[in-house]
C-alpha cells in the first residue's frame, strides 16, 4: 500500500455512500467524527465572535459599544458555547471518535447507534442554546450561580440550562461508548500496556464524563425545577443554601476541566512521539498520570469556593488536595520534554503546536498553583488572573492540542496534505496572538480588575488594549487554518497512508481509511511507538 | 489612555505585603520551571533535529530515578506553597479581638455600610488606619463579593447568612472597592471607595455624622416593633430576657445548645421557631419581610449592647464614643438560661 | 449486518442469533459483554445522577431535622408502602422474564414483561394519585397556598416538598422510560428476535428496571420513614 498511487476506485469511508442521508444516518464512527468536526467548528466560530465583541467592548473603560445587559449576555454565551459545545466535545468527539477505534484495531465503537445519538443530542442541546441566544440571550454567567440564576435573572435561563442538560447526555454517552470500546473491542494482541497514550488519556477522560456529568445534569435539573415549577431548593429566602449549588456545580465543573485538557494531553503524547520518532519517555508514568488526574480531579472542587463562605477547614483540605493534581500534570510535561532528548526531531506543523502546548500548558499549570494557594486565591479569585489562568489551560492547552491534532491527522482523515508553510505561519501567529491576549490579563488580575466587568477603571486600560490587540492577532491565526484546510480538500497534495512515519495502527491503513478501518483486523505484536516496525510513505503530489 | 503602566497594586494593608511575598515565591518557581521547560525544548529541538529522513533514534528506557526526582521535587515545592498560603489564609480568617466592627449589606447594585457609631454610608467606607476592621456582611438579594485589591481582601457576601472578613489599613488613601462576584446587570457599577484615614481625621469624620449609635438605632427599632412587650428585662416576660444573651450559650427546647452569635440572632428574628429557647413557647411571629437586613444588624448591635463584656467590641470604641460604658444590667451574663424570644 | 444466514434450518431463533451480531463485533460473546458493561456504566452514571439530589437531601435533612420529620409524617405512608410492594413485585416478575429469556420461552417472556409493565403503570398511577393529594393538602411548594400544619418554618417545609417532588418526579420519569423500554422488548420478543443464545436486551432492560426499583428503595425510607413519629 505504500507506493501504490491512490486511485479514486478504492472504497473509503468518504466515498462508500453519497448524499446527505448517508451522513445523517451513518453509524460509521469516522463519519460521525466529521459531523462533530463541522458542528463544533460552527460553535467555535460563534463563541469566538462573542469573545471578539467582548474584547472590542473592553478597549475603552466606558461601556460604549454595547449595553451592560448585552455585555453580560456576551460573556455568558461565550462561556456556555465554548465550554459545553466546543471544548468538552472538541477532541474526544472528533479526534477521539475517529481514531480511538482505529488505534485499538477495532472496526467501530462498541455502540455506533449510540454514537450517532450522542451527536444528535449535542445538536439538540445546541439548538436550545442557540434558541436562547436568538430569543434574547442569557446573562447568568456560564456558572449559573444561584440565587441569581433561579430568582433574579430575567433572561432565557431555562432554554440554556436545558440545552446544557441535553448536551451533557451527549457527553455521557460518548464517554460510555469509549469505556466499553476500550474494554471490549481491542484487537488481538492489543494489551492495555500496548495502548497508545492517546487511548489511556481518553479512557481517563471518559471516566470523568461518566462519573461527573450526571452530577451537573441533576444540578441543572434542580435549577430548572426552581425556575419552571417554583420549587425551592437553593433559595436562601426559604432557608436554602446557594453555596450548596456551588458545591454541586464544581463537583462536575472542576473535573470538566480535565475532560477538556486530558484529551489535549492525549494528542500531545502522539505528536511528540511521532515527530521525535521515539516512544514517549516514561510510558507507564504518563498513562497512570492520566488516571491519577481523573481520580484526584474529583476531590478538589472546593478550591473554587475559598471565599464563598465554606469553612476554614474545608478550604485547607481542598487547597491541600489541589496540589496533588499538580504532580501528575508536571510528570507529563517532564516526560514529553524528556522524549525529545536524543530524538529525531522534525519541525512539522503538529510538532510546533505541541511545543506551543507544552509551553503554554506549563504556564497555565504553574499559575494554577497560585490559585490553589489559599492566601493567594483570596486576592486573585474572580479577577482577570483566573481568566488568564484558565485560558492558558483551555485555549493555550486544549485548543493548541486540538489544532495540532487536526493538522496531524488531517492527511489520514481526508487523504490530503495542507500547505505546510501557511500552517507553520498560523501556528506562530496563534502562539503570539495568544500570549499577547492573555498574558496582560495576569497582571490585570493581580492589580485587582474583577472579571465580568462591563465598565472598568481608567488605570486598567493600557493592559486591556494590549489584550484586545492580541485577540485580533489570535483571530487571524484561527481564520487561516479554516481557509487552507478547505483549500486542501480540493487542491492539497495527496497524502499516503503514513506521511509522518508514525507508528499507530491508524497509520497502517490507507488514507482515508476504508469503512471498516482495516482490510483485515490487525494482530498486534509490538508495543506502542515501536518505530522499527514503521514504513513511512512519501507525500504523493500527483493526483488532484 | 489611562495612567502609567503598573504591575503591582498598592500595599495598603497589613496582609498585602504577606500576599506579595508569597507572589514573589510563586513567580520565582514559575519562572524557573518555565525557563527550564522552554529552554529544554529549544535546546533539544535544535540539538536533536532530524538530519536524515530515515534516521531511527534508539528508544530510551524509563529512568525510575528520574521519574521520582521530578515527582518529589515539585511535590515538595507545592507543599511549601500550600503551607505558606494556608498560614496567610489563617491570618485573614481570624479577626483580632480588638477589631472595630462594620456591617455591610450588599444589594443589587450598591454597598450599604454601617458604623457602630451610627454613620451609614453607601459605596463609601471610611476607616482609620492602623486599626483592625472586622466586616460582618450579608446580602439582600444575590451573592456579591467584597473586594479591596489594595488590601488583598475578598469575601463573598451571601444572602441568608453572615460572612466575615477583616483587614487593617496601613496607609492613608483612597482605594477601590469592587464587587467581585457577578451579580447582574450593573455588576460593574457596584463599586465604591474605601477611605483610609489618620485616626484623628477619622474621628473628625465620625463627629460630622449623625448622633446616636447603631445600637441606639437598634433600640428605636426594638421599640417600633414592640419587641419589648414580650422580651422584658426581667424573667417575667413571655419571651427570654435579652440581657446578657449575646455571646452566651443558649439551651434549646428539645435539647442541644447554640452559641448566641450574629447568625443565631438573625435567624431568631426572621425564623423564630427554628431554635426555640428551653422553657419558652414558640410564640414569636416572624419578622421576615417587615425588617431590612440593615435593620436586623441594628437590632443585633442593640442586643450586643445589652451584654457588654470585657474584650467585646463596644468598649474599645473608647476615645471616640464616650457614651458606651453602661455596665448596667449585664453583671452576670450567661447564668440564667437566657436566650432570645 | 445481515448477510446470509438462511442455511440454518432450525428456524427463526437461530436466524435471529446470527442476524443480531453487529458488524463491529467479532463474536456474540464480545457483543454480549459489551452491552452488559455498557449498561453497568450507564447505571453508574445514574447513581451519580441521583447521588447529587440525594446529597442535597442529606444536607437539608441534617440542617432542618425537625421540619423534615414533620413533613415526613405528613406523607401518606400506606400509599408509599403499597408502591414499594408493587415495585418489589415488578422486580420479581422482571427476573422471571429474564429467566424465561434464558430458556427461550417466548410466551412466558411476553407474559412476565406485561405483568412487570402493569406493575410499573400501577406504580405511576398510585404516584399520580398521591401527587393530587398533595394539591388538596396544600403541600405543593409552587403554589401560593402552600402550608404545612404545625410549624412556622414554611420555608424549610417548602424545601422538603421541593425535594420530594423533584426526586420522586425524577424517579417517575425513569419509570416512564422503563415502561417504554418494556414495550419495545415485548414488541421485539413477539417478532422472535430473542433466543437462549441472544437475550441480552432483556437482560439489560432487567438491569435498568432493577436499578429504578432500587432508587425507590432508597427514596421510600428517606422521605416516608425517617423521623416519622417525631412529636409535633
Amino acid at each position: 500500500m505504500a507506493t501504490a498511487a491512490i486511485t479514486a476506485e478504492r472504497e473509503t469511508y468518504l466515498n462508500s455512500a453519497y448524499g446527505l442521508k448517508s451522513w445523517l444516518l451513518t453509524k460509521d464512527h469516522k463519519r460521525i467524527a466529521v459531523l462533530y468536526f463541522i458542528t463544533i467548528s460552527i460553535f467555535f466560530a460563534i463563541g469566538g465572535t462573542f469573545a471578539g465583541l467582548i474584547r472590542l467592548e473592553l478597549l475603552t473603560p466606558e461601556g460604549d459599544l454595547v449595553s451592560s445587559e448585552t455585555y453580560n449576555k456576551l460573556f455568558t454565551m461565550h462561556g456556555v458555547i465554548m465550554v459545553f459545545f466546543f471544548l468538552i466535545p472538541s477532541i474526544p468527539a472528533t479526534l477521539g471518535n475517529f481514531f480511538l477505534p482505529m488505534m485499538i484495531g477495532a472496526r467501530d465503537l462498541a455502540f455506533p447507534r449510540i454514537n450517532l445519538l450522542s451527536w444528535y443530542l449535542l445538536i439538540a442541546g445546541g439548538a436550545f442554546a442557540i434558541f436562547a441566544m436568538v430569543a434574547g440571550g442569557v446573562d447568568t454567567g456560564w456558572t449559573f450561580y444561584t440565587p441569581y440564576s433561579t430568582s433574579y435573572s430575567t433572561t432565557y435561563v431555562i432554554a440554556t440550562a436545558l440545552g446544557i442538560f441535553i448536551a451533557g447526555f451527549s457527553s455521557i454517552l460518548t464517554g460510555l461508548n469509549f469505556v466499553v470500546t476500550v474494554h471490549r473491542m481491542r484487537a488481538p494482541g492489543m494489551t492495555w500496556f500496548r495502548l497508545p497514550l492517546f487511548v489511556w488519556s481518553h479512557y481517563a477522560t471518559s471516566l470523568i464524563q461518566v462519573l461527573g456529568t450526571p452530577v451537573i445534569a441533576v444540578t441543572l435539573f434542580l435549577v430548572l425545577c426552581e425556575r419552571l415549577f417554583h420549587l425551592g431548593i437553593f433559595d436562601p429566602a426559604l432557608g436554602g443554601d446557594p453555596v450548596l449549588f456551588q458545591h454541586l456545580f464544581w463537583f462536575y465543573s472542576h473535573p470538566a476541566v480535565y475532560i477538556m485538557v486530558l484529551p489535549g494531553m492525549a494528542v500531545i503524547s502522539e505528536i511528540v512521539s511521532t515527530f521525535s520518532r521515539k516512544p514517549v519517555y516514561g510510558y507507564a508514568f504518563v498513562a497512570f498520570s492520566s488516571m491519577a488526574i481523573a481520580v484526584i480531579g474529583f476531590l478538589v472542587w472546593g478550591h473554587h469556593l475559598f471565599v464563598s463562605g465554606q469553612s476554614l477547614y474545608a478550604g485547607l483540605v481542598f487547597s491541600f488536595l489541589s496540589y496533588f493534581v499538580a504532580i501528575p500534570s508536571a510528570v507529563k510535561v517532564f516526560n514529553w520534554t524528556a522524549t525529545l532528548y536524543r530524538g529525531s526531531i522534525s519541525y512539522d506543523t503538529p510538532m510546533l503546536y505541541a511545543f506551543g502546548f507544552i509551553g503554554l500548558f506549563t504556564i497555565g499549570g504553574l499559575t494554577g498553583l497560585f490559585v490553589a494557594s489559599l492566601g493567594m486565591d483570596v486576592h486573585v479569585t474572580d479577577t482577570y488572573f483566573v481568566i488568564a489562568h484558565f485560558h492558558y489551560v483551555m485555549v493555550g492547552g486544549t485548543i493548541m492540542a486540538y489544532l495540532g491534532g487536526v493538522h496531524y491527522w488531517w492527511p489520514k482523515m481526508t487523504g490530503r496534505m495542507y500547505p505546510e508553510g501557511f500552517a507553520k505561519l498560523s501556528a506562530l501567529v496563534i502562539f503570539i496572538g495568544f500570549n499577547l491576549t492573555f498574558f496582560p490579563q495576569f497582571i490585570l488580575g493581580y492589580l485587582g480588575m474583577p472579571r465580568r466587568y462591563h465598565e472598568y477603571s481608567q488605570e486598567f486600560q493600557l493592559l486591556h488594549v494590549l489584550s484586545s490587540a492580541g485577540a485580533s492577532v489570535l483571530a487571524v491565526g484561527y481564520i487561516m487554518p479554516a481557509i487552507y484546510f478547505l483549500w486542501s480538500l480540493r487542491y492539497g497534495p495527496v497524502a499516503g497512508a503514513n506521511p509522518w512515519g508514525a507508528s499507530g495502527l491508524e497509520w497502517r491503513t490507507p488514507s482515508p481509511p476504508p469503512t471498516h478501518n482495516f482490510d483485515r483486523i490487525p494482530v498486534v505484536t509490538f508495543d506502542a511507538y515501536d518505530y522499527s516496525t514503521v514504513i513511512p510513505t512519501e507525500v504523493n503530489d500527483v493526483g488532484h | 489612555m489611562g495612567t502609567q503602566l503598573r504591575f503591582m497594586p498598592e500595599q495598603a494593608s497589613t496582609i498585602a505585603a504577606d500576599v506579595d511575598h508569597l507572589l514573589y515565591f510563586f513567580l520565582a518557581v514559575s519562572i524557573f520551571f518555565t525557563l527550564l521547560i522552554f529552554g529544554a525544548i529549544f535546546y533539544f529541538a535544535i540539538r536533536y533535529r532530524r538530519r536524515s529522513p530515515n534516521e531511527l533514534p534508539a528508544a530510551e528506557h524509563t529512568g525510575l530515578a528520574l521519574e521520582i526526582v521530578w515527582s518529589v521535587i515539585p511535590f515538595g515545592l507545592t507543599m511549601i506553597m500550600f503551607g505558606w498560603g494556608a498560614s496567610i489564609f489563617f491570618k485573614e480568617s481570624r479577626p483580632p479581638d480588638n477589631a472595630m466592627q462594620i456591617y455591610v449589606v450588599g444589594k443589587q447594585w450598591m454597598w450599604k455600610l454601617q458604623h457602630m457609631e451610627g454613620q451609614r454610608e453607601i459605596n463609601e467606607l471610611h476607616i482609620p488606619i492602623n486599626r483592625p476592621v472586622r466586616l460582618t456582611m450579608t446580602s439582600e438579594d444575590v451573592i456579591h463579593s467584597f473586594f479591596v485589591p489594595d488590601f488583598r481582601t475578598k469575601q463573598d457576601v451571601v444572602p441568608g447568612r453572615y460572612t466575615t472578613t477583616w483587614f487593617e489599613a496601613t496607609k492613608p488613601g483612597k482605594y477601590h472597592l469592587f464587587c467581585a462576584e457577578y451579580c447582574g446587570t450593573k455588576h460593574s457599577g457596584m463599586i465604591g471607595w474605601v477611605y483610609a484615614m489618620e485616626p484623628q481625621d477619622y474621628a473628625e469624620w465620625l463627629a460630622g455624622g449623625p448622633t446616636g449609635s447603631m445600637a441606639d438605632a437598634g433600640a428605636r427599632l426594638f421599640d417600633d416593633l414592640a419587641c419589648g412587650n414580650c422580651h422584658k428585662t426581667d424573667t417575667n416576660g413571655r419571651c427570654p430576657n435579652l440581657v446578657g444573651v449575646f455571646g452566651s450559650t443558649v439551651r434549646l427546647a428539645g435539647g442541644g445548645t447554640v452559641r448566641a452569635d450574629e447568625a443565631y440572632i438573625r435567624e431568631s428574628i426572621l425564623d423564630p421557631d427554628a431554635k426555640v429557647v428551653e422553657g419558652y413557647q414558640p410564640l414569636m411571629p416572624t419578622f421576615q419581610g417587615q425588617i431590612t437586613e440593615e435593620g436586623v444588624v441594628q437590632l443585633i448591635e442593640y442586643i450586643k449592647s445589652l451584654s457588654p463584656k470585657p474584650g467585646t467590641l463596644i468598649q474599645q470604641n473608647g476615645p471616640l464614643v464616650p457614651s458606651s460604658e453602661p455596665a448596667a444590667a449585664g453583671a452576670s451574663p450567661g447564668q440564667l438560661p437566657s436566650g432570645n424570644q | 449486518m445481515d448477510t446470509s444466514s438462511t442455511h440454518l434450518e432450525t428456524g427463526a431463533a437461530h436466524e435471529a442469533e446470527t442476524l443480531a451480531l453487529r458488524e463491529q463485533f467479532d463474536t456474540e460473546e464480545q457483543q454480549r459483554d459489551a452491552a452488559t458493561l455498557g449498561m453497568w456504566v450507564f447505571l453508574i452514571t445514574e447513581i451519580l445522577f441521583f447521588g447529587g439530589a440525594f446529597l442535597a437531601y442529606t444536607i437539608y435533612r441534617s440542617s432542618y431535622p425537625a421540619v423534615f420529620g414533620l413533613a415526613s409524617s405528613s406523607l401518606n405512608l400506606p400509599i408509599g408502602a403499597t408502591n414499594t410492594c408493587v415495585l418489589l413485585l415488578s422486580s420479581f416478575t422482571m427476573v422471571m422474564a429474564v429467566r424465561a429469556g434464558q430458556l427461550g420461552q417466548r410466551k412466558a417472556i411476553i407474559i412476565f414483561l406485561i405483568i412487570t409493565m402493569f406493575f410499573g403503570l400501577a406504580f405511576l398511577g398510585i404516584k399520580a394519585y398521591e401527587w393530587t393529594e398533595k394539591f388538596e393538602e396544600h403541600h405543593v411548594p409552587a403554589l401560593s397556598n402552600f402550608f404545612l400544619e404545625g410549624t412556622s418554618l414554611q420555608g424549610q417545609a417548602k424545601i422538603f416538598f421541593s425535594l420530594y417532588f423533584a426526586m420522586t418526579g425524577l424517579h417517575a420519569l425513569h419509570m416512564v422510560v422503563g415502561v417504554g423500554i418494556l414495550l419495545f422488548i415485548i414488541w421485539k420478543t413477539s417478532q422472535g428476535t430473542y433466543s437462549p443464545e441472544y437475550y441480552t436486551p432483556i437482560d439489560i432492560a432487567g438491569l435498568y428496571w432493577h436499578f429504578v426499583d432500587l432508587v425507590w428503595i432508597f427514596l421510600f425510607p428517606l422521605f416516608y420513614l425517617i423521623d416519622r413519629h417525631l412529636p409535633r
